[in-house]
């Protein structure tokens, strides 16, 4: 066993000292950083390329100033200006495009642009036509106090979803929190599974073409050179997956207080409340008030951090680590095995697309888990062993019956051994066979070869 | 005594035999060639020696006790096919082989200084092996192989790659280890180098023994039928009836002839027939080179 631990410590420490292991600790985080930092900062604060749109209405002037303006874009409403003149100098006069209506033909007016206009622009100004048009309708019924009943009309439906636990008790979650997790948890497993199982890999290759490896198994059993090289690279893949997220934390700590302060936040804030209320030109139902000393973006961010807490964690984070030792053991021997059986690099191509399929089968599973948690599929999926620890990482934020749960583990753990015992077998005999082209049936045979 | 023992060992690849029922013998501190031709099976044995494969059937021995696992601590190898992780340090490589062997940090750091030290190697430590030319990389395997201080010794080719200087340093090192007790197993195909250093032979081919002994035993054993005869000035011998001409060279006004007997009456023939030819200085009966007898048993097999 003593000669397993110095294996693990030259396979962990040749990996951590190279250059690549240093660059690719360093870098990931702060795209991680900047992404998670940037993204929001340019969805709030987008609007330096402030929008001006030309409303140009042909003989009425029914729909002027209906049209709330945005955080992006400020309408203005011409009424001595003809179209076709506009066209020609629009761009020129600082418009981005003009909306031009008809009143003959109210429900399909044309807004001419440069550039594809974005989706949420068009949606905006359909949905504030529509309006008007419904209300400019309803008023032809001539009901009393039309507006006054309107107002009382309108309503805000905020669904908000509760788990109910055995005990009958509930808890407050959001399906977006649970996609969120359930996309990172999948795809990050994907990621370590198959980067660290390929590098196991690229090791057994790395040992049989510079014939290092007859050296080792006079000294060690193959099997303790293979389980040695395959925990090395686990522990490399913990330590970078654990600086990552030390190193991500700080990055975005750090970005929050020097990038954030800078841009002003009550400028944003401002910005946002300001669509927001222009959005909903009603004011929030009376059971808000009591909340009213926060602003809406804030409680709304309270409401999705508090519901981002009562997500399970500790069964997240133990499920996690859980599948992935085990789907890395089980992927990273069969790698290895693969390793073992070829002269070199290329000749893996052949061996990989049986291995590849099931995870990229497990990684789109996973995403259409996202859609529908308890569908047929995504529960056969999260029980074979091949694609569970990739699915089952996707459903867990969604909850899953403990019995479930119990039963993809015990299969992944029977499964893991046996492909460990397996892919023993084959790597004995491949790392010492030279010039012979593997094949499957060659495998096969490798796999009955006794002592 | 014999140190290491192999009796009927069999190994068989699927349909493939590569050893059938092989047994060797090494006595203690011997140098003991294992030879035969390319797929003879002489690594297939070296690795079921090393326990990297294990045979179907047989028995092996070390010091008259079943050869065990921990026994690889007390074994040596050197692999015909060798090479480092060529990304890491060259004291660091050396270190972590002398670990995977059982030694600890501190006593393989103490060896290595010297043997860093003694083949003059010292500036290397801490360079890169892909730094180093083939040789020099042979030379830290040499001390790898040997720096636990093993009682058997294998050593597959251990002279290819390095130059005649380095060759002869190998060389000495192996006769001194053997002077220090310890036993080794040489395989190679360098014939010379076998009537130099080894003792003993075993000749495998296609998976069987085919010859075994000390190497003088088989050289008299094959001797008998060859001679050398060495005439004063040129002279060219004719071949008749009695004895066939190996070669002929003339060098420092002598002329050295190799010939074989057709039978082992036909000597006095020969010499008559000499006699006749030239002025004799001598003739003795010649020793076969292992060269010969290598050709000439394998062909004979085949």
């Amino acid at each position: 066993m003593n000669k397993v631990s110095v294996i693990i410590k030259r396979e962990y420490l040749t990996r951590v000292r190279k250059k690549s292991f240093l660059i690719m600790t360093i870098l990931a985080p702060l795209l991680m950083a900047s992404l998670i930092v940037v993204m929001p900062l340019m969805m709030v604060s987008g609007s330096k390329d402030h929008k001006k749109i030309a409303v140009i209405e042909e003989g009425s002037n029914i729909f002027k100033n209906v049209i709330p303006n945005t955080k992006d874009e400020d309408f203005v409403y011409l009424t001595d200006v003809n179209k076709n003149d506009l066209l020609k100098t629009f761009d020129a006069d600082g418009y981005y495009g003009i909306l031009y209506i008809v009143p003959e033909a109210i429900n399909a007016p044309v807004l001419f642009s440069k550039n594809q206009p974005a989706i949420g622009l068009i949606e905006h100004i359909s949905s504030s036509l529509e309006k008007e048009i419904e209300k400019k309708k309803l008023q032809e019924y001539n009901i009393e106090n039309l507006d006054s009943i309107l107002k009382q009309i309108r309503t805000n439906v905020n669904l908000k979803t509760n788990i109910v636990d055995e005990s009958g008790g509930t808890t407050q979650t959001s399906t977006g929190i649970s996609m969120a997790l359930a996309y990172i948890g999948g795809f990050l497993m994907y990621m370590l599974v198959f980067m660290f199982g390929a590098q196991v890999m690229r090791g057994v290759i790395e040992e049989k073409v510079s014939r290092v490896v007859e050296v080792v198994v006079s000294s060690v059993k193959p099997i303790q050179l293979m389980m040695g090289k395959i925990i090395g690279v686990a522990l490399v893949g913990l330590t970078q997956f654990m600086i990552w997220v030390i190193l991500t934390m700080g990055a975005v700590a750090i970005l929050k207080t020097t990038v954030l302060k800078k841009t002003d936040m009550t400028e944003i804030t401002q910005n946002m409340t300001q669509s927001i209320m222009t959005e909903n030109q009603t004011p929030a139902p009376a059971s808000a008030t009591q909340a009213n000393a926060m602003s809406p973006e804030m409680q709304e961010f309270s409401r999705l951090f508090d519901n981002a807490m009562n997500q399970n964690w500790p069964l997240i984070i133990l499920s996690f680590i859980f599948y992935f030792i085990t789907g890395y053991l089980l992927y990273a021997s069969v790698f290895a095995a693969i390793g073992s059986a070829v002269d070199n690099e290329t000749e893996t191509q052949q061996f990989m697309l049986p291995v590849t399929i099931p995870i990229i089968l497990g990684l789109v599973v996973a995403m259409g888990t996202m859609q529908n948690p308890e569908s047929p599929l995504a529960f056969w999926f999260s029980l074979i062993p091949f694609t569970s620890p990739i699915v089952m990482m996707a459903r867990i934020p969604f909850g899953v019956p403990a019995w479930q749960l119990i039963v993809s583990m015990s299969l992944m753990v029977v499964t893991f051994l046996v492909f460990v015992w397996m892919a023993a077998k084959v790597y004995r005999t491949g790392i010492l066979m030279y010039g012979k082209k593997a094949s499957w049936k060659e495998i096969w045979k490798w796999l009955r070869y006794s002592g | 005594m014999s140190l290491f023992e192999a009796k009927n060992v069999t190994k068989q690849f699927g349909s493939f035999t590569a050893l059938d029922n092989v047994s060797i013998s090494v006595p203690e501190q011997c140098i003991y060639g294992l030879l035969g031709p390319n797929g003879a099976g002489k690594t297939t044995l070296i690795r079921i020696i090393n326990q990297i494969t294990g045979p179907d059937s047989g028995e092996l021995f070390l010091n008259e006790k079943k050869l065990m696992p921990e026994d690889v601590m007390t074994i040596g190898y050197l692999p015909e096919e060798r090479g480092l992780y060529r990304k890491m340090k060259v004291g660091e490589e050396a270190l972590y082989f002398a670990q995977l062997k059982g030694l600890s940090k501190s006593e393989a750091m103490k060896r290595l200084k010297y043997w860093f030290k003694k083949l003059d190697m010292v500036d290397w430590w801490n360079k890169k092996v892909e730094e180093l030319s083939k040789g020099m990389q042979q030379k830290v395997q040499f001390i790898t192989t040997i720096l636990h201080e093993p009682k058997l010794i294998i050593f597959d080719e251990p002279f290819t790659g390095f130059d005649p200087v380095n060759a002869n340093t190998i060389k000495n090192e192996i006769l001194f280890l053997r002077e220090r007790g310890a036993t080794i197993i040489f395989s190679t195909h360098n014939m010379a180098s076998v009537e130099e250093l080894c003792d003993n032979i075993t000749l495998i081919n296609k998976g069987k023994t085919i010859l075994e002994g000390r190497v003088d035993e088989i050289r008299n054993k094959w001797a008998g039928s060859e001679y050398e005869l060495v005439f004063l000035g040129d002279v060219k011998l004719r071949e008749n009836g009695h004895f066939k001409v190996l070669s002929q060279t003339f060098e420092n006004g002598k002329s050295s002839i190799r010939l074989v007997a057709v039978s082992k009456l036909s000597t006095n023939e020969i010499l008559n027939d000499a006699m006749n030819s030239g002025k004799i200085i001598s003739f003795n009966p010649a020793l076969p080179s292992m060269n010969e007898i290598f050709i000439r048993v394998v062909e004979s097999r085949n």
